[in-house]
């Protein structure tokens, strides 16, 4: 009897927890994070006989080594976090909005196309106006039109909006092929017409409006009738029948704000930081940022940390790839690590193992 | 062969997340004998007959099969020790016929054999007194018939103790009784039964014995000569309850509801409400009876504006204005606005009347969030209705804030009625407002129902246990193939009278009755 016991029985069972306490919480991400930088520690050492602690703090120098190092790393984080703020109503609603880099990229060309023609012929107040009002409506167009024809004829919005990223590109390609006169298709930076410069810091002005639209966001998403009706609408559109609620006209609407706000990331990427365009200027933001959407459950004050993480990832494996002279690659394996243990932890905050102890009854 | 033990559970445990589905189990089946489970939901009954069957594994415990230890991992190890089990929701390919679904993932040394394997699925028909077509598809099948191909399956693999998982909710009386003659006869060849079930006489009319399960717990097995419907009851529940449900005259009876011609097509252009007409007056429990598809769900959903309808009218008489309102091709929301106070208890609770995900001040608002021109949300009126219909219907649950997918069924349904009634509704319609709730939260919902109609509500009540609706209802409509087949008067008529409504197509044919 117990020796069939010993070779039927699983070896472990996985059982679903109650929630958590959110210290518990807490400490199993925490717990996540200090084991991904010693698995990442082995790694270095057998790959490269670095010693781990200096290559982590080449990491926590490249991230936060200089003034400047600091300000281009709230920079990148509030450019991310726009884009994630950008489309999470989508993702809330169920509508996998793929096409936030493309939506990003408009609201930039839009942006450009406003300073290169607009620029030092019109007035600069009248010529922020125009520039606002192009980027986003660039960005809503973008967003809109695979909402409407989701809304009307029930296509998939996943690969309509991968696509409207291809027209985004190519159209910027375009442009830059028309209208540099050099042929180089580099278009030389136009600071003078971008956006203005506050408190002698060039990137201040984007990293508060980002701030002020994580708030706003926040608001929209938890306290507005519109913020519920997303709700509603991405748990069960029958339910979101059945009250009542108009779904096209939600779906329209809320890819209206994700479209808008990506063209706001559009402008402050153009007008704010580079004040020029290229096809890789969104740089696969797009697609990072429904990752960050995601990894903060679509809570844009949880969204600032996991932008944060991210992006520090991102400056500290440059800088890695720097100072040691490792190929890139190394930067990247050490993110994948880090974000696998991440990501795996949700895993053990949801279920718990049971080892049976084989022969002995459970309890 | 009588009284010789086919298969014996000694101590089963089995925890899901820590808490107990099943603890310390005791219980035996013998040959040639119908053995019903009973007990309440959520104690544990299917998770019991699921490791029988080898699809859950017993964390400790002991099976014997005729006296033999036996471990059984999955549902091949259970027909190897002819172990079978008819689940609630059939498995099986609609586009395959009877015999293709029978003999499918069978792996004999014998040849593929359509042929030898449908005289062989008559044969096992003929033996029992199966009413079965071999070559019909799935698809063309009523549920009944379904249920024969799932039991045949079974017996054609060899199994000699049966499980079958409430077998009946799904079966008119009629089909009920066939099922039953035909079970009594698997016993006298010698078969072991085994049923689940929660209609009380059910178990009386079939079993030979009761096991009662409470809370995972092996309560008692009890010979069903020597017991009573009260008694199973009081074992069950683990306290006396009162089984009767109070019906009161209907008070200054007014036609607040008149459905006049309603036909309603799908997708397809299949119909699926022909021509239906009925009153619903105030101060009256309507109920709706019929198989289980019939047109039920989507006659519920043409009143509440959620059903294109093709032809018909539906007339609200407001007893406030007077004014008469059609409501055909109106949304739910132009409902509302024109002052209809329309409340529905959907079928599908968490898919349709309540968010799972959100906590339950956020699913009170559902219907109410839009009050007031401000664009943000007004919660403190919903929280302050969740707290009284937590505290009023006695809901289980550790906050008002938390989501309302981790309450059990009972307490879920309680939430729904709840916000429905809370509307003050002048028509109030329900469907399937028991469905998966225990014997306890049942009578609180019918006296929920009872209460509205002492309101002067219109209580349109769509039910599927005919002895139910037969105790509550003041009407019974039956409806069969999105036809209305009778309008009975719920005081005098009889179960078989319905159930043979239940199984026409149209007014007609049951006229010619």
């Amino acid at each position: 009897m117990k020796k069939e016991k010993k070779t039927h029985s699983a070896l472990f069972h996985l059982v679903k927890r109650a929630p958590l306490p959110w210290y518990w919480n807490l400490a199993v991400r925490a717990a996540a994070v200090i084991l991904a930088l010693l698995v990442s520690a082995i790694v270095i050492t057998l790959l490269t006989q670095k010693n781990p602690i200096e290559v982590y703090s080449s990491m926590l120098d490249g991230a936060f080594g200089t003034e400047l190092r600091i300000w281009s790393l709230l920079q990148n984080i509030a450019i991310l976090l726009c884009i994630s703020l950008a489309v999470t109503p989508a993702f809330m609603m169920r509508f996998w909005n793929c096409g936030a880099e493309g939506q990003v990229l408009v609201g930039g060309l839009a942006t450009v196309a406003v300073m290169m023609f607009l620029g030092g012929k019109i007035p600069t107040p009248l010529l922020l106006v125009v520039m606002i009002a192009a980027s986003v409506l660039a960005g809503i167009i973008w967003a809109v039109l695979p909402a409407i024809c989701k809304a009307l004829w029930n296509t998939n919005e996943t690969l309509f909006t991968l696509m409207m990223n291809y027209v985004a590109i190519q159209l910027v390609a375009f442009f830059l092929k028309l209208f540099v006169k050099s042929g180089s298709g580099i278009l030389t930076p136009m600071p003078e017409y971008g956006l203005p410069v506050i408190g002698g810091q060039a990137y201040l002005l984007n990293i508060l409006i980002v701030a002020i639209l994580t708030i706003l966001v926040y608001i929209y998403l938890k306290y507005t009738k519109q913020g519920y009706e997303i709700a509603v609408v991405g748990e069960s559109e029958n339910t979101a029948r059945y009250i009542g609620v108009n779904v096209k006209k939600v779906i329209i609407r809320t890819l209206l704000v994700s479209g808008a706000l990506c063209g706001i990331a559009g402008l402050l990427l153009v007008g704010g930081t580079n004040h020029t365009i290229s096809t890789t200027t969104a740089g696969g933001r797009g697609f990072t940022a429904i990752m960050v959407s995601w990894l903060a459950k679509f809570n844009p004050i949880y969204m600032v940390f996991t932008t944060f993480l991210i992006v520090f990832l991102q400056k500290g494996a440059q800088q890695i790839s720097t100072d040691f002279r490792l190929p890139s690659a190394i930067s990247d394996i050490i993110t994948g690590i880090i974000l696998f243990f991440i990501i795996g932890c949700e895993f053990f905050l949801q279920y718990k193992i049971l080892v049976s102890k084989s022969g002995k009854e459970a309890k | 062969m009588a009284n010789k033990v086919a298969i014996e559970l000694k101590n089963v445990t089995k925890a899901f997340g820590g808490k107990f589905a099943n603890h310390n189990v005791n219980m035996t089946v013998n040959r040639g004998e119908i053995l019903s489970i009973l007990g309440e939901n959520g104690s544990g009954k299917t998770t019991l007959m699921n490791m029988i069957a080898g699809i859950y594994f017993p964390d400790s415990g002991q099976i014997f099969i005729d006296g033999q230890e036996v471990v059984i991992r999955s549902p091949k190890d259970a027909f190897d020790h002819k172990i079978g089990m008819i689940h609630q929701h059939f498995k099986l390919v609609d586009v395959f016929s009877a015999t293709e679904n029978i003999i499918l993932g069978l792996r004999d040394e014998k040849k593929y054999n359509l042929k030898e394997a449908a005289e062989k699925v008559l044969a096992i028909s003929h033996q029992y007194g199966f009413d079965i077509d071999p070559n019909k598809k799935i698809h063309e099948m009523s549920v009944s018939e379904k249920q024969t191909v799932e039991i045949i399956k079974v017996l054609y693999r060899g199994a000699d103790i049966l499980i079958l998982d409430e077998p009946t909710a799904v079966l008119t009386p009629q089909e009920t009784q066939k099922l039953f003659a035909v079970l009594r006869r698997m016993r006298e060849s010698g078969k072991s039964i085994i049923i689940i079930t929660h209609k009380l006489h059910e178990v009386m009319a079939l079993s030979d014995r009761v096991a009662v399960l409470r809370k995972g717990e092996s309560v008692g097995t009890v010979i069903t000569a020597e017991t009573n419907e009260s008694e199973l009851t009081e074992l069950m529940v683990g306290q006396k309850v009162s089984l009767n449900i109070e019906r009161s005259e209907p008070q200054n009876p007014e036609d607040r509801l008149v459905v006049t011609g309603l036909n309603c097509t799908d997708r397809d252009g299949v119909k699926l409400l022909n021509n239906v007409s009925f009153t619903a007056r105030s101060g009256e429990i309507l109920g709706i009876a019929g198989i289980a598809g019939s047109g039920q769900r989507e006659l519920l959903e043409a009143i509440a504006g959620l059903q294109h309808v093709d032809q018909g009218e539906m007339i609200y008489n407001n007893p406030k204005t007077g004014a008469q309102d059609n409501l055909r091709d109106k949304t739910p929301l132009q409902i509302r606005e024109l002052g209809v106070r329309l409340s529905f208890v959907p079928e599908d609770r968490l898919g349709m009347g309540l968010v799972g995900n959100m906590d339950i001040v956020d699913n009170m608002m559902l219907r109410s969030y839009r009050r007031g021109k401000s664009i943000f949300l007004e919660r403190k009126a919903p929280k302050d209705l969740a707290l009284r219909i937590i505290e009023d219907l006695q809901v289980v649950t550790p906050s008002e804030a938390t989501p309302v997918r981790r309450l059990s069924g009972g307490n879920i349904q309680k939430v729904l009625v709840g916000r429905e009634i809370a509307a003050a509704p002048t028509v109030l319609m329900a469907a399937y407002p028991v469905r998966g709730l225990d014997i306890g939260a049942s009578y609180t919902i019918y006296n929920l129902l009872n209460e509205q109609k002492k309101k002067g509500v219109a209580v349109i009540f769509v039910g599927e246990d005919l002895d139910v609706l037969l105790e509550l209802c003041d009407r019974i409509m039956v409806i069969g193939s999105g036809s209305v087949t009778g309008i009975v008067d719920g005081r005098t008529a009889t179960k078989e009278q319905i159930g043979l409504l239940m199984t026409k197509t149209s007014k007609e044919e049951a006229d010619h009755q």
